[in-house]
């Protein structure tokens, strides 16, 4: 199998993206004023990759003698990756400034690490995971510990890497017991093997490690322990990325390992998601109302938004798969918003970065708190908005799958959630204080944000713009 | 095309107030108490249109609109009233303007986002009340929190963030455990041959009754508790009192006047007639909850030193009526029920005015604050007793025609099967009298404070705005009471299908096939 043409055309975004990734790189070697050139740079090479997968949305087309597949499934993938960087990148320049840590190789090392998820989402080799994985770790790595003079940066940087070394022991063994399974890494062809490998303890074994690694990506439970850490010390621009985009791209890997190729539905892998499902969402949901920071509150209730999209994958059928794609595109809108405000309003050092920070917000900034009081109820779940829909699709597959269970602890740790996210709001608008912005938001960045919480209205009064896109991916 | 449109258009019109506020200048007050009064008033002509245009002959949902709106998961935009619905919708609209008109004056910040909230409620309820699809119906239900939850939050009294966030919490409680058995529901119909998933109400109509004893019971639990903690039923009771007293009096007006209806309207919607060999067995047990709640609720009103918690209480106690009502399963019931629930929206609106007023003027709602507001505010205290009156359930005003016809239902009731529920229900009746006259007696008889005083302020009688809202509810009070027939004829042929296709289960008869029917059937069989 040669290379064609046809190859290059289909990859485009990612060529493109990386492509931008390296001249960015060379020109920050070269010019003076380098941070804000960095900056325009990967803007643009994101926005031209993100201009490309929309064209690339229809079907999907195995490239590269079928180590990857583009468009489609990946496509979307696509989308929610780089809108997910679009946002962080342009939130980050405002914040990096009032930090004091404006450098330009940020902005380079969020284009690797979304070049290396768009990797993930389009892999039909367990190699292409594992490459896919650690070009989006590796960058992630540095950028949690971004702010290099602060101890807790580099404790997240370290307990990061060290972690994510760890998990990925497992996913490089799962691969070899996989292979020694099936005989085979290629996706297609263990596909294909299924019938006769489903039972050998070996691939049981294997799918078990798969588990574990992107269990640790998502942060599940039990292998959520580095998140709070790590969303705690990574710049809070930084958390809204990892949280969302890198969440996305483990999603968009288990979904395609497990619910596509393995075809987990009504087997036991399956039950063993559900357990971890459940347990995230009960302990990230309980834990987070203990927080008084509000950082660390989203980094637990990230835990739990992980354990609802799981519902999702344990259900395994076609709900599932299009309740997570919806799920994992607004979450990245609300999550990404939420944090650009809280990086509005934090200061140097840490400082305003508890709830009691946010007392009076809704009298001195009606406008900020507005935009809040919207990520807010979207994460909830609270209808009209469009984290409700998310819910309310991945439920939906629970129920369908036979695992109505699930989706009660889904709901009932929705009501727990509840609590902790409106204490944001009591706070905002029914005590008085002293919140406010000390610097002026750059206009970007207040942009950004409006265009997220409008997204996730509008997704949530109408999901179907987007539900009919993913409906039609299932097919590679 | 308005035509056409109708109830949309009364449903999402207050929208355009909300977003006409959005270019008011926040410091022009009169003009944004002005828009959002029009705006209201002018929803309620729609709903008038409605009223009028509505054929109580007819059967089946009228002003039916659908629109696609999610279609892998068969979800649409599908709304419709029947009688019992359109009142409703009116009785919302009617309330929402009279609500802001009597309070013009009480509120003093952020009146702008204050009205906006109001509006976003006025959309939540009417929506409620207009759904056909259980989706649809969800997300009214549930986004109407948000405004209630603001309303009182950050415009109530000293406890409000206490309040508010019970309010929510409860609320949310009990409508998450519906939205699983919502789900569940359409997943039911998609394992039917030949179905598919689904949360169209009519459809559903046709196939829910047919589920398994046990699935059934699971599904009318969930959708029963939800709306028993809305209602409130006692023992769910606990965060109305917190609520209404916290809340401004226009929210204590809606609270009151609309939202508890929505909990007794989904009984009346959805836990009868998609779950009904459910809702047999469950008889006994939300019978003796109602009645608890009819006499708990009176003696806990009669003890209140708050006049808002007395009246809240009785709250308690009146929505007991309606339960009682709804599950004796009669049409008589089921009719009084209805206008019950009309008239504790008037009534108890009415009340939450009166006090909300006082407070106004006296900065206190405690009774032991008041004596001989007679003299000095001789027209307060008129409509103030016949509100009161028609509260009791006095001959010739509104509340006497629902509590009759429900202890006359409930009588008959077969489906209850003893006189024991109405012998007791009906010293509710009684109680009533106790606690409200006993309160007004205190509150406007007696002798004048010293100097005229009351909390350090005097009193003045009420102004036209307060004067006029009253007024127009007064007019339904004695309304209903004289000739209830103008509003029972709407609502009758619907108790009288619903409870015709109760005993038609109950005889063992199947309603419709297992096969899930087409779009926009019928209501009942």
């Amino acid at each position: 199998m040669g290379i064609t043409f046809d190859d290059f055309y289909n990859s485009s975004p990612l060529i493109a993206l990386v492509t931008f990734g390296l001249l960015t790189l060379i020109l920050e070697g070269m010019g003076k004023d380098k941070p804000v050139s960095s900056y325009w740079m990967s803007l643009l090479g994101v926005a031209v990759s993100l201009v490309l997968s929309f064209f690339h949305l229809g079907g999907g087309v195995p490239v590269f003698g079928g180590m990857l597949f583009q468009g489609g499934f990946a496509g979307y993938c696509n989308l929610i990756f780089l809108s997910s960087a679009l946002l962080t990148i342009v939130l980050s320049r405002g914040y990096l400034e009032r930090m004091e840590y404006h450098r330009g190789e940020f902005y380079i090392l969020i284009i690797f690490a979304t070049a290396g998820m768009m990797l993930m989402a389009g892999a039909l080799n367990l190699i292409t995971i594992f490459l896919g994985i650690e070009l989006m770790s590796v960058p992630l790595y540095v950028l949690a510990g971004f702010m290099r003079k602060k101890e807790r940066a580099n404790e997240a940087a370290l307990k990061y890497f060290l972690l994510g070394a760890f998990a990925t022991g497992f996913l490089l063994y799962g691969i070899a017991l996989i292979y020694g399974a099936s005989g085979t890494t290629d996706l297609l062809q263990i596909k294909a093997a299924i019938p006769q490998v489903s039972h050998n303890p070996l691939f049981l074994i294997g799918c078990g490690m798969l588990i574990v690694a992107f269990s640790f990506k998502v942060a599940a439970v039990p292998f959520h322990m580095w998140a709070p850490d790590v969303y705690e010390g990574a710049p809070t621009t930084v958390t809204g990325f990892m949280s969302t985009a890198a969440k996305a791209a483990a999603f968009a890997t288990f979904l395609l390992v497990f619910v596509r190729m393995f075809e987990i539905a009504g087997t036991s892998l399956s039950q063993v998601i559900a357990v971890i499902a459940a347990a995230s969402m009960i302990i990230g949901n309980v834990t987070a109302v203990a927080q008084s920071s509000v950082k660390r509150m989203l980094a637990y209730s990230s835990v739990a938004h992980a354990g609802y999209m799981l519902s999702g994958i344990a259900a395994a059928n076609s709900e599932g798969e299009t309740g997570i794609l919806f799920y994992l595109l607004v979450y990245s809108f609300m999550n990404i918003g939420a944090f650009g405000i809280v990086s509005w309003i934090e200061q140097q050092d840490d400082k305003k970065l508890s709830f009691d920070d946010y007392a009076g917000l809704g009298e001195r900034r009606p406008a900020v708190a507005a935009l809040m009081s919207v990520f807010m109820f979207s994460l909830a779940g609270i209808p009209p908005f469009a984290g409700f829909f998310g819910k309310y699709y991945v439920f939906l597959a629970a129920v369908k799958a036979d695992f109505t269970w699930l989706a009660i602890i889904g709901v009932m740790t929705s009501l727990i959630s509840v609590y902790y996210y409106l204490r944001l709001v009591v706070l905002m608008y029914f005590r008085d204080g002293e919140a406010d912005i000390d610097k002026p938001v750059p206009l970007a960045a207040m942009v950004a944000v409006v265009v997220a919480a409008v997204l996730v209205l509008a997704l949530g009064i109408y999901p179907s713009l987007v539900v009919e896109i993913t409906r039609g991916f299932f097919r590679i | 095309m308005v035509s056409q449109h109708l109830l949309t258009i009364t449903i999402f019109f207050p929208l355009a107030g909300v977003l006409a506020l959005f270019f008011v200048n926040s410091e022009k007050s009169q003009l944004i108490k002005l828009v959002g009064f029009l705006t209201t008033v002018a929803t309620f002509a729609f709903s008038l249109f409605l009223y009028f245009r509505f054929d109580a002959a007819a059967p089946g949902f009228q002003f039916r609109e659908y629109a696609v709106w999610i279609a892998g998961l068969n979800i649409s935009y599908f709304v419709g009233i029947d009688g019992i619905s359109l009142l409703l919708i009116v009785l919302t609209t009617f309330l929402t303007p009279l609500a802001l008109l009597g309070t013009w004056n009480s509120i003093h910040k952020r009146i702008r986002e204050y009205t906006m909230m109001i509006l976003l409620l006025e959309i939540g309820m009417v929506g409620v009340f207009a759904s056909l699809d259980l989706f649809l119906f969800y997300i009214f239900w549930e986004a109407m929190l948000i405004p209630m939850y603001f309303i009182i939050g950050i415009w109530g009294g000293q406890d409000r963030v206490y309040a508010a966030v019970k309010f929510f919490l409860f609320t949310l409680f009990g409508s998450l455990l519906m939205l699983v058995a919502i789900i569940a529901l359409g997943v039911y119909a998609s394992t039917l041959p030949g179905g598919y998933f689904t949360t169209n109400l009519l459809q559903l109509y046709g196939v829910a009754p047919r589920m398994a004893l046990t699935l059934q019971t699971w599904m009318f639990l969930a959708f029963t508790l939800s709306f028993a903690i809305k209602v409130p039923l006692f023992p769910f009771h606990t965060w109305l009192p917190d609520a209404h007293v916290q809340a401004p009096t226009a929210g204590s007006v809606l609270l009151a006047g609309v939202l508890l209806k929505m909990g007794t309207y989904g009984l009346i919607r959805f836990s009868l007639p998609l779950f009904p060999h459910a809702a047999f067995t469950f008889v006994p047990l939300l019978g003796i909850l109602a009645v608890i709640g009819i006499i708990y609720g009176a003696l806990v009103a009669m003890v209140q030193t708050d006049l808002k918690k007395l009246v809240a209480y009785s709250s308690v106690s009146h929505l007991g009526f309606v339960v009682l009502g709804i599950f004796s399963m009669t049409e008589e019931g089921i009719q009084g029920a209805v206008i019950q629930m009309i008239n504790h929206g008037l009534s108890t609106g009415a009340l939450f005015l009166i006090v909300g007023m006082l407070y106004d003027r006296a900065h206190t709602r405690m009774i032991a604050d008041f004596g001989g507001v007679a003299k000095l505010m001789p027209v307060f205290a008129t409509i103030f007793m016949i509100v009161s009156l028609s509260s009791i359930g006095l001959p010739g005003l509104n509340g006497f025609v629902g509590e009759f016809l429900i202890l006359l239902g409930s009588f008959k009731s077969t489906f209850l099967g003893t006189y024991a529920y109405a012998t007791f229900a009906a010293s509710g009746v009684i109680l009533a009298a106790v606690y409200l006259l006993w309160a007004y007696q205190r509150v406007i008889f007696g002798p004048v404070r010293e100097g005229g005083l009351y909390g350090g302020h005097t009193l003045s009688d009420l102004n036209v705005k307060e004067v006029v809202s009253l007024s127009a509810i007064l007019v339904f009070i004695v309304w209903i009471g004289v000739y209830p027939q103008t509003f029972l004829s709407k609502s009758g042929p619907v108790a009288k299908q619903l409870v015709q296709g109760l005993e038609f289960v109950r005889s063992g008869g199947q309603i419709r096939t297992a096969e899930l029917p087409a779009n926009n059937l019928p209501y009942g069989h």
